[in-house]
C-alpha cells in the first residue's frame, strides 16, 4: 500500500542553522501520528517540509504516491495552521464561508454548486457548529474556531489532516472535546499528524509519535515510544518536558 | 447569500435593527444601483470616444441635453459640460474598483502597497512626460504612467517574497524612492522644456485632470478589474484569509498575489486622476475599514465598502463643486466621516447585545 505520506532523508536548513537532520518517516493511511519535540526542534518545519510548503535541501518528499513538488490533489489535505498565523483573527468572514472555502479546491472557475454547499453544511453539523454558521469567525472561542477549521478540512473531504498546536489557547473542557472530535474522525478512517506540545495528549490519542529535535529520536507505534529513551534524548535530561493538564 | 440555507437558524440569537434578509436586501438594491450607475458611466465614456460616427453623436448631444435639465432642476452648472461627466465617470468607476480591489488588500495588511504603488505612478507620470516631449509621442500620458506602476508592482511584490522579517521597509523605500525620481524628473525636464501638465492635479486629485483618454482608460480597467475579481473571487478569499491552507489546497498563491498587486497598480493610476497621488490609498483602505466595522460576513464587506466608496465619491464631488475645492479632499474627508459613523454604529450594536467590532 501506498504510505500517505513519504519522507526519504529530508534536511532543511535556515541559512547556517539545520532545522532537519537526515530525518526519514512514513505516515500509513489511517495512522494518528503524534508528531512531538521541544520548543525549536523543527515540528513545524518538518510540516511545511511535508505539505510542500517550504522545499527541502535535501531528500525526498512524496504524498499519496506523489512527489510533493507534483502534487495536484489539495483537496485531500486538510491543513490547520498555528492560530497565531492565521489572519482569520481579524477579517469579517463566517463560520460558514470559511467551511466553504474547503470546497474550492473541488469546484475549479466557476461559484459552488449546490452539492458544495451541502457538503458544507453537513461538515459543519459534524463538528457540531451548525448554529454558529452565521456568526463571523472571530467571534468564537478558540475552541469553536478549531472546530470550523476542522469542518472545513471535512468539507474538502480530506483524507489527511495535519494539524499544528491546534489547541493552544484553547480552554481544557474544549480542548477534550476537540480530541475526542479527531479521535472520531481517525476511527472514520482520516489519516492525522498532529503537533502538540502535551505530550500526555499525544501518547493517550496517537497510536504513532515521532520524535524529533533536528533528527528523529523515535518513530514507530506509541506503546514502544513510551518504553524508550527517545523523551530524555531529544529534549535533553535537563530540558523541561511540558507533560501537564490545563 | 446564506439567509434562505436550512441551517441558518441563527437570526433569533443576532438580534439586529433590521431582519437579515431586509438588510441584505437593502445592500443587494445599493450594490445593484451602483452597477447601473457604473454600466451608464461606461456607456457615457464609450459614447464621447465613438461621438464622431454617425448616431452616436446624436445619442452623446441627447446625453448633454438630457445633463443640461439636471442642471436646470438641480440650478447647477455641472451636467452640461462633457468634461464634467468624464470627471464623474471616473470617479463612480474608482468608487467600484478601488474599494473592491482594496478588501482584498486591507485583509491581506497590505495597504502600504496602495500608496507605494501611487508614488510609483507619479514617478510613472514623470517618466511620460519626458518621454512625450523627446519623442513627441501622441500616446496618452496616464498609459506610461500604468506601465511604471505595473513594472512597481512587480517589483514590490518580488520585494515582499524576497524580505519576510522586514517586510514593510523595502516597501517603504521604494515608496519614497519613487517619488524622489518623480520629483527630480519633473524638476530637471522644466530645465528645457515648458511642462504643460497640472502637477498639482495629480498630487492632490482636481477634477479638471482628467481628459477623455484618462476616462476611457478608466473605463476600460474597470471593466477588466471587475471581470478578473468576479472570476477569481473564490481564490482571493481563500489566500487572504489563509495563505498557508490556499497553499496546501495546491492554489497559485504566488500567481495571485501578483494578480493583486498588478491590479491594485492599475486601479491605482486610473483613481490618481480624481484623487491625486497622496490620496489614492484612502480610497482602497477607508471604505473597506469602515465596511469591516459594520459588516458580518465577507461578502457582507465587499458590498458595504463599493457602497460606501460610492458614497464617498459622489458626496465629495457634490461637495468638491459646491465649494470649488480640489475633489482629492474632498472625497477623503467623507469617506473618513462615513468610517467614523460605522465606528459609532459598530460601538452602539456591541452595547445592544451584537458584538460586531473587528478585534
Amino acid at each position: 500500500m501506498t504510505p500517505v505520506v513519504d519522507i526519504q532523508h529530508v534536511t532543511f536548513t535556515y541559512g547556517e542553522k539545520v532545522a532537519l537532520d537526515d530525518v526519514s518517516l512514513t505516515v500509513e493511511e489511517g495512522d494518528f501520528l503524534g508528531l512531538i519535540g521541544p520548543n525549536g526542534s523543527g515540528k513545524t518545519t518538518l510540516l511545511h517540509v511535508m505539505l510542500g510548503l517550504m522545499a527541502p535541501d535535501r531528500g525526498s518528499v512524496e504524498l499519496f504516491g506523489q512527489p510533493v513538488e507534483k502534487f495536484d490533489q489539495g483537496e485531500r489535505i486538510g491543513y490547520v495552521s498555528q492560530q497565531a498565523t492565521n489572519r482569520g483573527g481579524s477579517m469579517p468572514v463566517t463560520v460558514r464561508e470559511c467551511v466553504r472555502m474547503g470546497r474550492f479546491a473541488h469546484a475549479g472557475r466557476g461559484r459552488l454548486s449546490a452539492e458544495d454547499r451541502e457538503i458544507a453544511e453537513d461538515a459543519l453539523q459534524r463538528v457540531n457548529i451548525s448554529d454558529l454558521a452565521d456568526q463571523r469567525i472571530n467571534q468564537l472561542s478558540g475552541g469553536q474556531r478549531q472546530r470550523a477549521y476542522i469542518a472545513r478540512a471535512l468539507a474538502s473531504e480530506a483524507d489527511l489532516l495535519a494539524l499544528d498546536e491546534p489547541t493552544v489557547g484553547v480552554d481544557a473542557e474544549s480542548r477534550d472535546a476537540f480530541y475526542q472530535l479527531l479521535d472520531e474522525l481517525n476511527d472514520a478512517g482520516i489519516t492525522i499528524v498532529l503537533i502538540e506540545h502535551d505530550i500526555g495528549v499525544v501518547t493517550d490519542r496517537a497510536n504513532r509519535i515521532a520524535c524529533i529535535n533536528r533528527k528523529l529520536y523515535h518513530h514507530g507505534d506509541t506503546e514502544s515510544f513510551v518504553e524508550s529513551d527517545a523523551l530524555s534524548e531529544a529534549y535533553g535530561t535537563t530540558g523541561t518536558v511540558v507533560h501537564h493538564h490545563h | 447569500m446564506s439567509g434562505t440555507d436550512k441551517h441558518a437558524t441563527t437570526a433569533d440569537s443576532q438580534p439586529t435593527l433590521e431582519t437579515p434578509d431586509l438588510r441584505e436586501k437593502i445592500e443587494l438594491a445599493g450594490v445593484s444601483l451602483v452597477g447601473v450607475l457604473a454600466a451608464v458611466m461606461v456607456g457615457f465614456v464609450f459614447l464621447d470616444w465613438v461621438r464622431h460616427y454617425p448616431y452616436a453623436d446624436v445619442a452623446f448631444e441627447q446625453f448633454l441635453i438630457a445633463g443640461a435639465w439636471m442642471d436646470v432642476y438641480l440650478g447647477t452648472n455641472v451636467f452640461r459640460h462633457a468634461f464634467m461627466w468624464r470627471s464623474i465617470a471616473t470617479g463612480v468607476l474608482v468608487g467600484v474598483v478601488a474599494p473592491l480591489v482594496g478588501t482584498y488588500l486591507v485583509h491581506r495588511q497590505m495597504a502600504l502597497i496602495g500608496e507605494t504603488l501611487a508614488h510609483t505612478a507619479f514617478a510613472g507620470v514623470a517618466i511620460g512626460l519626458l518621454f512625450i516631449a523627446v519623442t513627441g509621442w501622441e500616446g496618452s500620458l496616464l498609459v506610461v504612467a500604468l506601465i511604471v506602476s505595473a513594472v512597481g508592482a512587480l517589483l514590490v511584490q518580488w520585494l515582499t517574497e524576497r524580505t519576510n522579517s522586514f517586510g514593510d521597509v523595502p516597501i517603504a523605500i521604494m515608496l519614497t524612492g519613487s517619488f524622489a525620481v518623480g520629483t527630480l524628473l519633473i524638476s530637471w525636464g522644466r530645465g528645457f522644456m515648458s511642462i504643460g501638465v497640472d502637477i498639482e492635479g495629480f498630487l492632490f486629485g482636481s477634477l479638471a485632470v482628467v481628459t477623455a483618454s484618462g476616462a476611457r482608460m478608466m473605463a476600460i480597467l474597470s471593466v477588466v478589474v471587475v471581470a478578473i475579481i468576479a472570476m477569481t473571487y473564490k481564490e482571493l478569499l481563500f489566500i487572504t484569509f489563509d495563505e498557508q491552507a490556499a497553499k496546501v489546497a495546491q492554489f497559485n498563491v504566488s500567481g495571485y498575489n501578483t494578480l493583486l498587486v498588478v491590479m491594485t497598480a492599475v486601479v491605482v493610476v486610473g483613481a490618481m486622476q480624481v484623487l491625486g497621488v497622496i490620496l489614492v490609498a484612502g480610497m482602497l483602505v477607508i471604505p473597506v475599514a469602515a465596511a469591516s466595522q459594520v459588516a458580518r460576513s465577507f461578502r457582507e464587506t465587499l458590498y458595504l465598502s463599493i457602497l460606501f466608496g460610492q458614497v464617498s465619491i459622489l458626496g465629495g464631488f457634490a461637495f468638491a463643486i459646491g465649494a470649488s475645492l480640489p475633489s482629492g479632499g474632498s472625497i477623503i474627508v467623507v469617506a473618513i466621516l462615513i468610517y467614523l459613523a460605522a465606528i459609532g454604529v459598530s460601538m452602539l450594536a456591541g452595547r445592544s447585545g451584537t458584538a460586531i467590532s473587528t478585534h
